[in-house]
């Protein structure tokens, strides 16, 4: 096995015993986006002195026996996260150049722990896409199949971590931008709950829907991570005082005794019939480890795509007016296509005589949606549906209709309105491309969820 | 039902090409139709939800932390005179 297809926790063992470097691990990293990144553009920038210097640097922590939880291991970050004098663009060329004077408090606890920034992921610019396609430096392509999409709005994160560019990649969902390019790109990906990890020094998109969440090769891998990002921040208003659990306590305790249910409302028209099949399958695994199988409903499913649609952009489209050009940046002519639909679309929604009938009726639905999670809660454990209806697509293929390209985050934009923690698993192939399913929980029901995923991944390591 | 993409354009401050304007008003036409489906429902004894945590208030202690300096707020603005940013004029003299 080449030292960049390591998963975090193998590479940790081997830095550990002394089998490579951590310069090693990351010229392999490098090395590998060398040979591939000119075809697939997960990255706007790679840091290649900087993380040169950064791992030999942790070498000699190594040396001495330090520790930290990820000291030494070659990580990537969206280009939506903040860091101190490296440049960081949202992928938009309204920040071509701009160079940010702080960490986000979540990079800092990156470096903190010891990892080593190989370089700043593509995505969809200002996080506005499901398909990795709307970045103003161009699209990333899916690295299973080059003619497919990789999945967005975090598309070269996800990308970065399936082509072993890096060990793990960061990333933000908003209304389903790291479970859906995880399961497009057959890694795992995790939105924790809303208010679990600190938002500060992110560039918002809808700033009550925002996650900040990560792409990992293993379930294990994803727990690790997030025991390095989550708690509270004082520059975070909404990070509660909530205890970080210890998630690997029941990560190898199975499913036996867990209720699982299974809402009848992702399962419609629309819903490719080969996703289908691949959840009824793994729906049977967990019963076969003796979880038990609840059918549930959550009735205002279908009203969540427009609920979505109205507070997402209203939201957006306060939080990009304050690109003016003038303290940082380039003026507004430069925002794209999507950027401005959805101001457009914001600024509507949010306008004298529309404000009742648009945002304030999408606030209320938002009780609604949230109201259905509650009940099916007091009744179930965990809820797995699957990530999206259907495979990935091909590059082009709903660029000129925004709304078609909208409804493929039916199934994830639910947990983002109810505020609630989802985790992405691969789960097998499909005509040659991945399939993932989503296990939701109830907020700060992380642990439980990686019990739940690493139960499936543990015992299916091909797939289904 | 007709959106003013011109007056909307001015509230965002954007600037708009003709055929933007056009395929705008039919975009924003065709997802608004799609949003429509929410009136459907009947909301008149339901609460908003603006935010999820719950939380209220929340304060922190008002001790001094590092700050930017003057050179490094700067740093990033193309246009600035004598240690501030310069912009245009706001009122006419």
């Amino acid at each position: 096995m080449k030292l960049n297809e390591l998963s975090i926790k193998q590479a940790k063992e081997g830095l550990r015993t002394k089998k490579f470097s951590s310069e090693e691990l990351t010229r392999a990293c490098l090395d590998e986006i060398k040979k591939r990144d000119k075809n697939l553009n997960a990255f706007i920038t790679i840091c290649e002195n900087e993380a040169l210097a950064d791992a030999k640097k942790a070498d000699k922590l190594l040396v001495e026996k330090r520790t930290g939880t990820l000291l030494g291991i070659p990580i990537a970050l969206k280009d939506l996260y903040l860091t101190k004098g490296v440049k960081t663009t949202a992928a938009s060329r309204v920040l071509s150049d701009y160079i940010p004077q702080y960490d986000a408090t979540v990079v800092s606890k990156l470096k903190n722990a010891g990892a080593v920034i190989i370089g700043k992921t593509n995505c969809d610019a200002w996080a506005h896409g499901s398909s990795g396609e709307n970045s103003d430096f161009g699209p990333t392509k899916n690295p299973l199949n080059e003619e497919y999409v990789p999945g967005g709005s975090s598309s070269g994160s996800a990308v970065s971590v399936a082509a072993n560019m890096c060990l793990a990649s960061t990333g933000t969902d908003t209304g389903g931008s790291i479970r859906l390019p995880a399961s497009f790109c057959n890694v795992v990906g995790l939105k924790p709950t809303y208010g679990r990890v600190s938002r500060y020094g992110i560039i918002a998109m809808a700033s009550s829907l925002d996650s900040i969440g990560h792409f990992t090769k293993t379930v294990e891998d994803s727990a690790t991570f997030l025991e390095i990002t989550a708690g509270k921040d004082l520059n975070d208003a909404t990070t509660p005082e909530v205890k970080v659990d210890n998630y690997f306590e029941d990560i190898n305790k199975g499913v036996k005794g867990l209720k699982i249910g299974i809402p009848k409302e992702y399962f419609i028209q629309g819903l490719d019939k080969k996703i289908k099949e691949k959840i009824e399958k793994i729906i049977k695994f967990y019963e076969k480890e003796g979880a038990e199988i609840v059918e549930i409903s959550l009735p205002h499913t279908e009203y969540a795509i427009a609920c979505y649609y109205i507070i997402q952009p209203s939201e957006v489209s306060s939080n990009l007016a304050r690109y003016d050009g003038i303290r940082f940046g380039n003026d507004r002519s430069f925002f794209g296509d999507e950027a401005k639909r959805r101001i457009m679309l914001g600024t509507f929604t949010l306008s004298a005589g529309y404000y009742d009938a648009y945002y304030k009726k999408a606030m209320k639905v938002r009780t609604l949606i949230k109201e259905d999670f509650d009940k099916a809660f007091m009744k179930v454990d965990a809820i797995l549906t699957p990530v999206s209806p259907t495979l990935p697509w091909k590059i082009g293929e709903k660029v000129n209709d925004p709304l078609k390209m909208y409804l493929s985050d039916i199934f994830t934009v639910t947990a983002n309105l109810a505020g609630i923690p989802g985790l992405s698993i691969p789960i097998g192939f499909e005509n040659g491309l991945p399939v993932g399913a989503q296990i939701l929980g109830p907020s700060f029901s992380e642990k439980m969820l990686f019990r739940i995923g690493n139960c499936f991944e543990g015992s299916n390591q091909n797939g289904l | 039902m007709k959106i003013n993409v011109k007056q909307i354009a001015k509230l965002a401050d954007l600037k708009l090409t003709e055929k933007e304007i056009e395929s705008l008003q039919d975009q924003l036409l065709s997802i608004l139709n799609y949003i429509e489906n929410l009136q459907k429902l009947d909301t008149d004894s339901v609460e908003e939800t603006s935010q999820i945590t719950g939380l209220e208030n929340v304060m922190r202690n008002d001790i001094p932390q590092p700050s930017f300096s003057q050179e490094e707020a700067l740093s990033n603005t193309k246009s600035q005179e004598d240690g501030l940013f310069k912009v245009k004029a706001v009122f006419e003299q």
